[in-house]
């Protein structure tokens, strides 16, 4: 088991012919990953990495049953391409684009609702369920089929996570990198509900950052609703007020969305939260040997 | 990106919002000539930076005649403007906006946001206008008034009713304010912000309404549709390490610390100051290089850090993921003979080809401190600062 994704998961590309679509199919079939086919409107009927190429994400959904989809699109065009995928029945669509205007990504998320298929990202690099499907820009050397389940705001640290729970022995059930963006689809709760209710995952790794107040949401759900050890790690302690870090949902407003304040809702709701992004392997071990 | 006020305001009058009558200057001369166009017999003068807290930093004036008028733009243009919103060193005033004065009777809050929360435009009004609203907020939470824009509908006509009802306009200012909030919901989006502030938003004495200042943020991302905005850009209100950094496409914000950081991933980059600071060092700033950095981009980022004189060493942080640290191994080795690096330089490599990275950083011939672990790398950069 795992969450999203797994071995069976018919998987299609959103800008498939083009560099990073083309480069993120290869490495994700050489995962073994089951990719069906492609989109790039315009060049439907074409092979591609031996895959068919599609016109529109209704044509291939019609022909090849896809489930998910990997979206590679300019910003430009990426909320077009999500709702598309939307209107076409993705269960799954995962958008790895970064820089899609926060205003067109309002309107996404208000289509979504009617909608019921699962968004994750922007700004993200993927999903991966160990040894079974990769959907995104994350090495697939790094991961290990186990028993920790990740769920993180930051790409390259998710990658830290996965290296220290490889390194440990633990490996991961699935790792969802929801994104850094402020208006995005799948958020920590949503994943924490679903590593709880799945067999394969016996912990949890949580990494947010500074803005907003969603690891403090996710702090009360891990207090009321989850049996499972979590561990976590918050970056940006020494984040000055006012000013964006990088991603463009890293920003403390107004004296809120401090790394203090997350790390003692998490805290408080029983989290071992690890001080240092190279702690987060003993962090997690350290949550599983209280239990 | 941040506009200024006289920008802003002229958004406002193209989307049909009346704003008081004012001109913008770049010289004293032409602040005085502004005053004798507009007419009347008293003015208010007021330096265009991009920071709030003018007022009370002696930035904003009303002046009673020409004469007055210069020479308080001959004060203020020029000198940069230090307010307590603002870094210690200010902001430089280019322009000064002259504007006619009015009759106030009432001055109330207004903005337009993009709340991540609700996932929403959110409106937000209160009657304790002139006051920054985040200490209303914390002090006076009833006197806050939100309500949220369906994305789908924009506002709507019931919600207009209720925070007038709720602001206690009457007559024509009620009138007023039902028209202006779509008027500035349309403005909102049709210029992507993500912040529209009027703060004051005053009703005059004959029960008017008009924005007296405004504050907008346009999105970044979505500059590229909006090229007339983007032209509107002026880095002389950003740090000049920021500007420069703007400019190569690299993620970097200046901070007051002695340890340079480039890093890949914005996470993983707030996640090594925050190591910084716990081995005891402080860093000297953000930066990341993106996902998918480059030779390019590293040398690009190595210019970038030593702008900053403070800069006592420097800690490069890659995980390899899609790149692989032995390109990145070279973009170091090339940046630092290129740049000519003088401070120690401590490098820790991770995921794809790090071992390969990390056999090329030690055969280069070049001082730099190959670090075993992230833990490790900041505990030689906090040394080599000290």
């Amino acid at each position: 088991m795992s969450i999203l994704v797994n071995k069976n998961t018919k998987v299609i590309c959103q800008g498939f012919t083009g560099k990073q679509g083309s480069f993120h199919s290869e490495q994700a079939i050489a995962y073994g990953t089951k990719m069906v086919g492609g989109v790039t409107p315009g060049k439907g009927g074409q092979t591609h990495l031996e895959l068919p190429v599609f016109n529109t994400v209704r044509d291939a959904v019609r022909q090849t049953h896809a489930q998910a989809t990997m979206i590679y699109v300019p910003a430009a065009f990426a909320a077009d391409s999500i709702l598309e995928a939307a209107d076409a029945g993705i269960e799954v669509i995962v958008c790895i684009t970064e820089g899609i205007p926060v205003l067109d990504m309002l309107n996404v998320k208000a289509a979504l609702k009617a909608n019921g298929a699962k968004l994750i990202g922007p700004n993200c690099p993927g999903i991966i369920t160990s040894g079974e499907c990769k959907i995104g820009i994350m090495p697939g050397v790094i991961h290990q089929k186990g028993k920790i389940g990740i769920v993180s705001r930051s790409g390259t640290l998710t990658y830290e996570a996965v290296h220290q729970t490889t390194q440990l022995g633990l490996g991961q059930s699935t790792c969802v990198g929801i994104g850094g963006d402020p208006i995005k689809g799948l958020d920590f709760i949503d994943c924490l509900q679903m590593f709880e209710a799945d067999p394969q995952t016996e912990a949890v790794i949580l990494v947010g950052e500074i803005g907003g107040n969603r690891e403090e949401e996710a702090a009360e759900f891990i207090r009321s609703s989850m049996k499972k050890p979590v561990a976590a790690y918050i970056a940006g302690r020494t984040a000055p007020k006012g000013k964006r870090m990088g991603h463009a949902g890293a920003i403390i407003a107004g004296g809120a969305g401090t790394a203090d304040a997350k790390i003692r809702a998490l805290e408080a709701a029983g989290v071992v939260v690890a001080q240092s992004p190279a702690g987060l392997g003993q962090a997690v071990q350290a949550a599983l040997a209280a239990r | 990106m941040n506009l200024h006020e006289y920008q802003a305001k002229q958004i406002l009058r193209s989307g049909n919002i009346n704003t008081p009558r004012g001109i913008v200057a770049a010289s004293a001369e032409a602040a005085a000539s502004a005053a004798s166009e507009l007419g009347g017999e008293a003015w208010v003068v007021k330096a265009q930076i991009h920071a709030g807290g003018r007022g009370k930093a002696g930035g904003v004036k009303l002046v009673r005649s020409v004469h007055e008028v210069r020479a308080m733009a001959e004060t203020l243009l020029g000198i940069p403007l230090v307010t307590n919103q603002n870094a210690p060193d200010g902001q430089p005033v280019n322009q000064v906006l002259v504007e006619e004065t009015l009759p106030i009777a009432r001055e109330l809050y207004l903005s337009m946001l993009v709340d991540r929360e609700t996932e929403r435009v959110a409106i937000v009004a209160s009657a304790a206008g002139g006051m920054d609203i985040e200490e209303v907020a914390h002090a006076m939470p009833e006197k806050v008034l939100t309500e949220t824009c369906d994305p789908l509908l924009g506002v709507q006509d019931f919600q207009c009713r209720a925070l007038a009802f709720a602001l206690e306009l009457k007559g024509e200012a009620y009138k007023d304010f039902c028209r202006l909030l779509p008027q500035l919901y349309r403005v909102f989006v049709a210029n992507d912000l993500s912040l529209l502030e009027i703060n004051p938003l005053v009703v005059t004495s004959d029960n008017r309404m008009l924005p007296l200042d405004c504050k907008m943020s346009v999105d970044d991302n979505a500059l590229y549709r909006r090229k007339a905005l983007s032209e509107l850009r002026d880095d002389s209100q950003i740090d000049a390490k920021e500007a420069a950094a703007n400019a190569a496409n690299v993620n970097y914000v200046a901070l007051s610390g002695n340890i340079g950081c480039m890093v890949n991933g914005a996470g993983l980059a707030m996640a090594t100051m925050d190591l910084i600071q716990l081995e005891g060092g402080t860093p000297a700033n953000f930066l990341d290089v993106g996902g998918g950095a480059t030779p390019e981009t590293v040398a690009q980022g190595f210019k970038i850090i030593l702008l900053d004189p403070n800069v006592r060493a420097v800690l490069i942080n890659i995980f390899g993921g899609i790149v692989r640290c032995d390109v990145i191994a070279e973009g170091i080795i090339q940046a630092v003979k290129e740049v000519g690096v003088k401070v120690p330089v401590i490098v820790r490599l991770e995921g794809t080809n790090a071992e390969l990275g990390r056999k090329l950083l030690g055969e280069s011939g070049l001082a730099i401190i190959a670090a075993e672990s992230l833990t490790h790398a900041a505990k030689r950069a906090v040394e080599a600062a000290a």
